[in-house]
């Protein structure tokens, strides 16, 4: 190769990566934690989304139906976007209906989202197509894809009466205080034990019946990834708190839940899409050290995480 | 050091498959089946659980066939125990010894599973209130979870913990939803004398994920799940495991 190319393109190729990323960046920092819902004012009650049965018989209800379908059977339905073995509703409990369980109806009118952090603006669109590649591992579906238009449909339909950008108690995961002590790895195992192997197994990949996941996995190749909200060991400690065990959802302390939320969070998972130069701790630096309270890149029992599974 | 009866199941269930295997080998399943255990006491479960184990509506005796052998040999060690009451199993359960126990639980595992037929392409649409609602919708304001999600899809069930609810009757599933409920004490009124409060006679569901549901239920959709999950029926096509269930 003559030396002038081979100067050129060592000179160019960072830079055609920088703007590479540059184009992909709505997309790929969007997973970042949501501002705190205001409490609930005691007495009163979360918004009531409407009811299944008042979804029209007509085209717009077809869409919304759908949108419907595809959040419960994501794996199913569009497999060519998950990477792993989960579905929205998985984290979104009830169909995206649950307080405290980053509901729909909660979500919809608080974008387009302006984040001061770095001068941007998030659309509904692009918070769910983070959802897609970090949560579920896998690839954003296009803005304008049947998918994503049946999904908005949906949420659009379940936030009817919600005031536009006013944030509604309910929203996100209602995150409890970080414990005095912090956390603690191994008292997390023994919650973990207890309380959730039985569902989610003890390797933490969950249970299936045939080519149906049941239990959704914690952890490993069919979980979410490095990127994904729900790494945090805040966003799952509140989401664990509100909604696990199942159906027995506010049994845990505060001190239980981020215990539990640390041990999962604790173990390796798919690698952060945005993997910076194959490099963890630049990786680290770049997303994860000013992103809540998160293990990527932090050596734990002498492992570094954050190495990724396939 | 996590001795917590949750964590005891949950080595119990993992272990159990091999402890059954060993211990079943001194004991003949389908004998018992047919013609009962050593003890007299302990009779032959076709009785009542019919020749080909799938159970018998009228009497509320259950299905056995395909049922999970740690969930079997687990059921009949709470029946021993008194963690589950019954006058009649309670007898036959003790009768049984350890390795009966095992090789029983091993032979009706071994029949054959509830089938239930896929809906192909479009999922389900429960109206709001009905069995089918429960089933699949739950009931979220009181904490309760469509059954479905630990029942398994269609209720066929899911690994050693959690049985099919598919296959059993709507006589089965009402008694075990009423036993978990218990009654609470009514107060003297216009209905007639007070009464005393009627504890649960099931106390042996893990880590109590089903005693709430049932508590929480009413009268009325504890008979309009039960029928949901009765009428599922059988399905003569196999189990088509590469298939996706919807939700
Ligand atoms: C592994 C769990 C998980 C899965 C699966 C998941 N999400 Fe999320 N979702 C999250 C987390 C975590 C957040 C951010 C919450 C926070 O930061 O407090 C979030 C946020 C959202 C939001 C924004 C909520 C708000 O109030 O602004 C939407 C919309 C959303 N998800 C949609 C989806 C859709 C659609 C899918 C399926 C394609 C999906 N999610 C799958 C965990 C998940
Ligand atoms: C009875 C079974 C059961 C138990 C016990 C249980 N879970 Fe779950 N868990 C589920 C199911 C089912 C879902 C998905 C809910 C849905 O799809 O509607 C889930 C979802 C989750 C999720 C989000 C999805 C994912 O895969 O990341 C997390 C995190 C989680 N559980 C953690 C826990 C923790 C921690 C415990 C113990 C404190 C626990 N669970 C106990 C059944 C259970
Ligand atoms: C006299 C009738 C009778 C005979 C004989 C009988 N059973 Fe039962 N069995 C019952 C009844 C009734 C129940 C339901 C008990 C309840 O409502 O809790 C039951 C329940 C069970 C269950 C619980 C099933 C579940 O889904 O949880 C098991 C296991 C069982 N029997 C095993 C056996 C075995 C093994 C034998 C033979 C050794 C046997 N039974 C013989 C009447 C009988
Ligand atoms: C959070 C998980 C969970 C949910 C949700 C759940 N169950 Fe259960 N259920 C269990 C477990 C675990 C057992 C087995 C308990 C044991 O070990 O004896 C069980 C057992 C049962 C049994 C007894 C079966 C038998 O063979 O004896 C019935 C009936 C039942 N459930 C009905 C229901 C119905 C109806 C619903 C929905 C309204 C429901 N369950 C929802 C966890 C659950």
């Amino acid at each position: 190769m003559p030396t002038t190319f081979r100067r050129l393109t060592a000179v160019l190729l960072p830079l055609l990566a920088v703007h590479a990323m540059a184009a992909d960046s709505t997309r790929l920092d969007d997973q970042t934690q949501l501002p705190k819902a205001p409490a609930r004012p005691a007495g009163k009650a979360y918004f009531q989304p409407p009811a299944e049965a008042d979804i029209p018989n007509n085209a717009y209800g077809e869409l919304v139906r759908r949108g419907q379908d595809l959040f419960m059977n994501t794996k199913a339905l569009a497999p060519e976007y998950v990477g792993n073995e989960m579905n929205c509703v998985n984290c979104h409990i009830d169909r995206g209906r649950k307080a405290n369980s980053a509901p729909l109806w909660a979500a919809y009118t608080m974008y387009p989202a302006y984040r001061k952090k770095n001068n941007k603006v998030n659309t509904f669109v692009e918070r769910m197509q983070g959802c897609f590649q970090f949560s579920m591992n896998g690839k954003a579906p296009a803005a304008d894809s049947e998918v994503l238009a049946a999904l908005t449909a949906y949420a659009y339909w379940m936030s009817a009466g919600v005031p536009i950008g006013k944030v509604q108690p309910g929203r996100g995961f209602d995150e409890p205080p970080p414990p005095r002590g912090g956390y603690d790895i191994a008292r997390g195992q023994r919650v973990y034990e207890k309380q959730c192997a039985l569902c989610h197994g003890d390797d933490g990949a969950g249970r299936k019946v045939g080519a149906t996941s049941v239990f959704p996995p914690l952890w490993g190749k069919d979980s979410y990834n490095w990127g994904a909200g729900m790494h945090r060991i805040n966003t799952a400690a509140g989401f664990i708190q509100h909604n696990m065990p199942l159906g027995r959802g506010e049994t845990l302390s505060d001190q239980e839940a981020w215990d539990v939320a640390a041990y999962i969070n604790a173990h390796e998972r798919p690698q952060d899409p945005r993997l910076v130069n194959g490099d963890i701790d630049e990786t680290r630096k770049r997303y994860h050290a000013d992103d809540g309270v998160n293990l990527y890149g932090v050596v734990v029992d002498g492992r570094k995480l954050g190495q990724g599974v396939k | 050091m996590f001795a917590s009866p949750a964590r005891h199941l949950h080595l119990y269930l993992s272990a159990s498959l091999l402890m059954l295997a060993v211990q079943a080998r001194a004991a003949d399943g389908e004998a018992i089946i047919q013609k009962g255990g050593a003890n007299p006491a302990a009779m032959p479960c076709m009785s009542c659980h019919g020749a080909d184990g799938k159970g018998m509506a009228a009497g509320g005796f259950p299905r056995l066939a395909g049922l999970p052998a740690a969930y079997i040999a687990k059921q009949l060690a709470d029946f021993k125990a008194g963690r589950r009451e019954n006058p009649l199993m309670q007898p036959i359960a003790q009768a049984l010894d350890d390795a009966e126990t095992a090789a029983v639980a091993m032979a009706y595992a071994a029949l054959p599973k509830v089938q239930v037929k896929v809906m192909a392409g479009a999922p389900e649409r429960p109206k709001e209130g009905s069995g089918a609602w429960l089933a699949l919708r739950g009931a979220w304001d009181r904490n309760i979870p469509e059954c479905t999600l630990c029942h398994g899809p269609a209720g066929v069930g899911v690994g050693d913990a959690f049985p099919p609810l598919a296959g059993q009757s709507a006589e089965y599933i009402e008694a075990q939803l009423r036993a978990w409920r218990a009654s609470p004490a009514r107060p003297a009124g216009r209905k007639g004398k007070a009464l005393a409060a009627v504890p649960p006679t099931r106390r042996n569901d893990p880590n109590g994920l089903m005693q709430h549901i049932a508590a929480d239920l009413s009268e009325a959709e504890i008979k309009a799940v039960a029928a949901y999950f009765a009428g599922l029926g059988e399905s003569t096509e196999p189990f088509d495991a590469s298939q996706h269930r919807l939700r």
